[in-house]
């Protein structure tokens, strides 16, 4: 053990770190402030009034429903398409050799490399050439690509870390492949498989650039939220939005934090 | 006696490398066998496809009379002692033991009680409830073994179970395997790469070689009648005769094997034959001293009793043994 002053930082790398912190949070602080303002046309500061009237006229407002139920469904159905099939691909690229394994394995993971603006172009010229038109279904469609990834990222580390010879011993033991799956994979690659649900959830519910190009003439939140911005009116109600935009995909991935900081012991390894 | 498990000219080639070769088996219900080579002999595949984890690429098995090809790992009658135990992590030692009963549809009460009997019969009775994770490796080792006997296989197949363990933790793991298996009368296939472990234990031993099996019989014969090279040097270091020296003795054989233990440093005495040489070396190892001859370049092990005294190296000696102790073998 080293002696404690030598792990204490000097003030000034601790003033440094702090004003890094602030810098990145404070801004988010400035637009819960103005969900309470009493100015609705400019962002004036300070506030000239606090209420809390904007709440009220966003639960009234059907387009601001619409959106968030469409964003809600967006997500829930593309984090449900991702885990099943990030799952099924991490299962075959970690507990298999065939050829272009390598290959495969930086093809899933690449929509998310990619800037969001060339999947949504691709997405966007790719449904115009076969005659597809926009739909709830698009939009899901394009948040899948990237949603996949997180799943796979996470099922593929935690397939990784169950050894083999587990699935042998299932089988081994009269356990079919179901049952194997359900007794003895699933129990290992569960919370894994919930984290990268989770991060998948709150990828597909903030989502602008894919969606701008896939989604028509319909208004998931965020674009929703893009749109009022240009509006003068009423403008602390996008702030009251943005507030619970900030809350719906803090708590899964603060859950996601927590399901996978506990899966350091590694499964299957008996000696 | 009924045969447990049949290999009929069983090949297992992986592309171009012939893991296991045409090989011949006919292991007896009951039998204790054991599989012995180096690694990447074939034993392990061997033991694979009696499991079911791989398939033949040629020739024929039979567990039990019922041909084996093509029946996946679950609906065959045995079970494995994997080389890593390969204990559930997530589940209790309770419920790992009663996992088999459990996929197989039997009820809470019935397996949980099975459970513990079978934890009890491997000395580890009120372990139920700890996770694999806070067990000793001596420990995990037993729970594997319950929890494959719990589902009572006609044939348990062990995979180097005792290779992870202390010295002293293996021998007294090798007495109770013994036992255990002639009380519960079941057929135990032994892979190993430990000569010492497969003499003591098995009623018979496959030495295997390349994906062959070079040579099969009792301890007693693989270890005094080598029949290959390989084997004589494999199994306790035998001492292997060149050509030349086979002539010299009159020896009708290309090579022939010769114990170090068979060998006395000493002149022959009533028809015994000897060769003479001069001392190149000795290393003590407790009961004997191990004294290597130099005999025309050719080094010869003798194994001395530690209380006869060691000529100095380089003083010239003659080496005897009897005729009957010198087998000739096949020249692969």
């Amino acid at each position: 053990m080293r002696s404690e002053k030598s792990n204490r930082a000097p003030l000034s790398l601790k003033i440094a770190a702090a004003a890094g912190l602030a810098f990145m949070h404070l801004p988010i602080l400035l637009i819960f402030l103005y969900a309470f303002t009493t100015e609705e046309k400019s962002y004036q500061f300070p506030p000239p009034g606090l209420t809390t009237q904007w709440f009220g006229v966003a639960w009234d407002r059907p387009d601001v429903w619409a959106a968030l139920a469409l964003s809600v469904k967006v997500a829930s159905i593309a984090t449900a398409t991702a885990v099943v099939l990030g799952t099924l691909c991490a299962a075959a690229v970690s507990q298999t050799r065939f050829f272009g394994r390598e290959t495969i394995s930086l093809l899933v993971i690449l929509p998310i490399a990619l800037p969001g603006i060339i999947t949504g172009i691709a997405l966007r010229s790719a449904f115009s050439m076969a005659d597809i038109p926009f739909s709830f279904w698009t939009i899901v469609l394009g948040h899948a690509t990237f949603c996949i990834v997180v799943v796979y990222n996470n099922a593929v580390a935690r397939f990784r870390r169950i050894s083999g010879s587990l699935i042998e011993a299932s089988m081994d033991l009269g356990a079919d492949g179901f049952q194997t799956f359900r007794y003895v994979i699933l129990p290992n690659i569960g919370t894994a498989l919930l984290a990268g649900g989770m991060l998948a959830f709150a990828l597909s519910f903030d989502e602008v650039i894919v969606t701008t190009f896939t989604a028509g003439q319909q208004s998931t939140l965020p674009i929703w939220m893009l749109e009022e911005l240009i509006r003068p009116r009423q403008r602390p109600v996008t702030n009251v939005v943005a507030m619970i935009v900030v809350v719906v995909t803090f708590l899964p991935i603060l859950g996601a934090y927590y399901l996978t900081r506990d899966g350091d012991q590694i499964a299957g390894v008996g000696k | 006696m009924t045969t447990a498990v049949l290999f009929d000219n069983v090949s297992r080639h992986f592309g171009a490398i012939r893991a296991v070769d045409r090989v011949n088996l006919d292991i007896a219900e009951g039998e204790f066998f054991a599989m012995l080579g180096p690694s990447g002999s074939g034993k392990t595949t061997c033991l694979r496809l009696m499991a079911g984890f791989e398939q033949p690429t040629g020739g024929h098995i039979e567990i039990f009379g019922e041909t084996a090809e093509g029946v996946p790992p679950y609906r065959r009658s045995v079970n494995t002692v994997f080389q890593d135990y390969a204990l559930f992590p997530h589940l209790s030692i309770l419920d790992n033991v009663a996992y088999g009963l459990m996929v197989k549809g039997a009820g809470r009460e019935e397996r949980l009680k099975a459970a513990e009997d079978a934890l009890a019969m491997v000395k580890l009775p009120g372990y139920g409830a700890r996770r694999p994770g806070q067990l000793s490796g001596g420990q995990r080792q037993r729970v594997a073994l319950a929890r494959a006997l719990v589902n009572k296989p006609k044939v348990l197949l062990l995979d180097e179970p005792l290779g992870a363990l202390d010295l002293k933790l293996r021998e007294q793991m090798q007495e109770e395997l013994k036992s255990l298996q002639k009380s519960l009368g079941i057929t135990f296939v032994f892979v190993t790469h430990d000569q010492g472990e497969a003499l003591s234990m098995a009623d018979r031993i496959a030495v295997f070689n390349e994906g062959r099996i070079q040579q099969l019989g009792r301890p007693e014969e693989v270890y005094n009648q080598p029949k290959t090279r390989f084997v004589a040097d494999f199994v306790g270091s035998s001492n292997v005769l060149s050509t030349k020296l086979c002539q010299r003795l009159g020896v009708k054989a290309s090579f022939a094997s010769l114990r170090p233990e068979a060998i006395a440093l000493a002149p022959p005495s009533n028809g015994a034959l000897s060769l003479a040489g001069t001392i190149a070396g000795q290393s003590f190892l407790g009961a004997t001293n191990r004294v290597v001859v130099d005999v025309d370049g050719a080094r010869i092990a003798v194994a001395s009793p530690a209380a006869n005294a060691v000529p100095a190296i380089g003083s010239p000696v003659t080496i005897s043994f009897a005729a009957r102790d010198l087998h000739p073998m096949e020249d692969a």
